[in-house]
């Protein structure tokens, strides 16, 4: 991609945003596990086709809050979530909606690179297949395709498709989990701290590639790295103890926060 | 003024007294514990090698059998006298077989067949065995009456043991129970050539016989592998949903933690009590037969559940959640996940599981006893429900037996019985080796 398209895409985007569209909605949301209460009414708004950062000192809740938007946190015993979240018009924990869909249309790239002991096209189609999304072989073949191209990965592995996932290395890795859940076309993508265990040219990698992303999905991203909430988000979110300190646009986030606590957070006060 | 204990600047002086913090006692310790372990392990190994020592020197010669290569003279005056084989057909299957071998064998000798006690003494030469061998010969094929065909008959259990060795004969002829006129014949033919040792593929295929030599393990095979089949096919379904039940879907509460203890403690439940179960419910109530494979597979399967229910759980608990994470966040059901995923990295460990409760049951003899599979079979069974014994079983029953024989087959047994253990413990690693992915 060069310049000039990247700038074209960029100046289409913030067309975009200028009329904001929210594409998640969180409403007073709280989560307890068992008696602890982790998150304290907290209401962030997730502006669609945006890159949206959670930082925070470790504890503070913004992992726990990534995890409301798909219900992972459905499989954590004693974990109880009370306020609203809303995907477009959908409340998602309203009894109508299935969990199933929901996480079809909200996907997950975790923190460990974890594809699945299979090969490359089977890590990839493996989504298409269970939600009935390709109609024959040459259709699957064509969004795993897709998949790896959008995620960065074909021109590395299309010779090896059916070799391993789990022998590439580390940042191959993670972009295989991207491809993986970008294979379901969802509409959100929910990053949990996805370069945490990567090096920096392989973070680097993932930082374009979250970039590039950005013009089909919406992205959430909970980050340590106070450098990489800057350079690849375009709206962040400050947690502490579980509560949204201040959510606003990242480069005044980072260069005059309305809020004491972001600017201690970012200047490296305490966390 | 110059400092003599310091004639290098610049480098720190020791204190004094070094701290004493044990170092010796540290490695004397270790040292310690590393001799405990060697003793430990040599005293196993040497016990191990003398149990197998005592096994095979004992039962390596139950899978050789004497026999007699002499020929035969299917003589129609001893078959059928009156020649009334074509009007009658029991009479080839009632004639008198052994005289025909014991005339076989005493003119090869050069014995007086008229002179009793010599004719006794040949005829105790052959096993009651030639019966059954040289009427099925006869049966088959009619034409064989009046021709001399060489034939390998089997020589009865006292001179199989004579012959291997195991039948002290320095003890005087009245106290052993091969006589002095008989050890010769023995070495007489043995020089000719016409007796000698061949391999005893009958040990395999035989059924139960009150004569060493023409006993086998054949019957007890075939019920051991029904219930092996009987075993495996209900114990690795049942066990494994169980598992995956328990593990992935029941809800952690008082009653599933009771569920728990019971299956844990229930792997500890002495066999026998699994017997009387199986008597009480299967024979008693449900009246299936006695003595069949069938109830001795539903016994075995109730005894092996236990085992594979913990080793599956143990499986499917060391699947790495971010396998389960990445196929949720897809959006693959609890149910395609497990299925999908967390199941075939389980595999090996399940499938370890079975076979080693496999084993377990292959060699389990007591409540195969209360069951009624302690009996002597001399037929095969046809089905699952018909009466058979176990490989155990059997072997406990040879090691009753008071013939010099019967002792090396019960070790020929236990050879047979080991070697299908080594088998599915080596197809269990193979299995491993097959399914083991790295994650």
């Amino acid at each position: 991609m060069n310049m000039m398209s990247e700038s074209a895409v960029e100046k289409a985007l913030d067309q975009k945003m200028s009329e904001v569209s929210y594409k998640m909605i969180g409403k007073d949301v709280s989560v307890y596990y068992g008696e602890k209460r982790a998150l304290f009414d907290v209401n962030l708004n997730v502006r669609e086709n945006t890159v949206t950062a959670l930082i925070g000192p470790s504890g503070c809740g913004k992992s726990t809050f990534l995890r409301t938007l798909n219900r992972m946190n459905d499989t954590i015993e004693n974990c109880r979530v009370t306020g609203k979240i809303t995907l477009d018009t959908d409340d998602i924990y309203d009894k109508q909606i299935d969990v199933v869909e929901l996480r079809a249309r909200v996907g997950m790239v975790f923190q460990k690179p974890n594809p699945f002991p299979k090969s490359i096209y089977e890590n990839v189609s493996y989504g298409p297949r269970i939600h009935g999304l390709a109609k024959n072989k040459a259709d699957m073949d064509q969004i795993v395709e897709a998949s790896l191209q959008r995620a960065g990965l074909w021109t590395e592995v299309k010779d090896r498709l059916h070799e391993g996932g789990t022998g590439l290395s580390g940042g191959q890795q993670q972009r295989l989990c991207i491809a993986r859940a970008v294979a379901v076309s969802p509409e959100v993508i929910l990053m949990d701290e996805p370069c945490s265990a990567l090096d920096p040219i392989a973070t680097a990698k993932v930082e374009e590639l979250i970039h590039e992303l950005r013009a089909n999905y919406t992205i959430v991203i909970v980050t340590h790295s106070m450098q990489q909430a800057a350079r690849v988000s375009q709206r962040t979110a400050m947690f502490h103890l579980g509560n949204l300190v201040e959510e606003n646009d990242t480069d005044k986030m980072f260069t005059n926060p309305d809020d004491q606590r972001t600017q201690d957070y970012i200047m490296g006060r305490f966390g | 003024m110059t400092d003599l204990t310091s004639p290098i600047a610049g480098i720190s002086k020791p204190k004094a007294g070094r701290r004493d913090i044990g170092i010796k006692g540290r490695y004397a310790a270790e040292r310690r514990f590393r001799a405990y372990g060697i003793a430990a392990l040599s005293f196993g190994i040497i016990f191990l090698m003398m149990l197998l020592w005592s096994v095979f020197s004992k039962g390596y010669t139950a899978f050789q059998q004497t026999m007699i290569t002499i020929p035969v003279e299917f003589s129609q005056q001893v078959i059928d006298p009156q020649n009334e084989r074509t009007t009658n057909p029991q009479k080839l299957m009632t004639a008198n077989y052994p005289i025909v071998a014991r005339n076989a064998l005493a003119k090869v000798l050069g014995a007086d067949v008229n002179d009793r006690v010599a004719a006794r003494s040949v005829g105790q030469m052959l096993s009651d065995g030639v019966r059954a061998q040289l009427r099925d010969m006869v049966v088959a094929n009619p034409a064989l009456i009046g021709t001399t065909q060489t034939v390998s008959l089997l020589a009865s259990g006292d001179i199989d043991s004579a012959f291997k060795g195991q039948i002290d004969l320095k003890v005087s002829q009245e106290n052993r129970k091969v006589n002095d006129q008989q050890v010769k014949w023995m070495n007489q033919m043995a020089e000719a050539g016409t007796l000698g040792k061949h391999f005893n593929g009958g040990i395999f295929v035989n059924g139960a016989s009150s004569r060493p030599e023409a006993a086998g393990v054949g019957v007890a095979l075939i019920g051991s592998f029904y219930m092996m089949l009987i075993v495996l096919a209900l114990a690795l379904p049942i066990g494994v949903a169980a598992s995956i039940y328990l593990e992935e879907f029941a809800p952690k509460n008082k009653f599933t933690d009771l569920i728990e203890v019971n299956i844990n403690n229930l792997a500890a439940v002495p066999s026998i009590v699994y017997g009387l179960l199986g008597l009480a419910v299967f024979v008693n109530f449900m009246g299936l037969p006695r003595s069949a494979s069938m109830v001795g597979g539903f016994v075995l399967t109730l005894m092996t559940l236990p085992t594979i229910i913990i080793a599956t759980r143990a499986a499917l608990k060391a699947v790495p959640p971010s396998i389960r994470a990445a196929a949720l966040g897809l959006g693959a059901s609890k149910m395609q996940t497990i299925f999908h995923h967390v199941l075939p990295l389980a595999m090996p460990g399940i499938l370890t599981g079975t076979i080693i409760g496999l084993a377990h049951a292959l060699g389990e003899t007591a409540p195969l006893l209360l069951i009624g599979m302690v009996a002597f079979v001399a037929n095969y069974p046809t089905t699952p429900l018909d009466p058979s014994t176990a490989l155990p079983v059997q072997i406990y029953m040879w090691a009753n037996e008071a013939e010099r024989a019967f002792v090396e087959r019960t070790s020929g047994a236990i050879i047979i019985l080991l070697l299908f253990l080594i088998l599915m413990n080596v197809g269990a690693i193979l299995l491993r080796r097959r399914f083991e992915r790295r994650w």
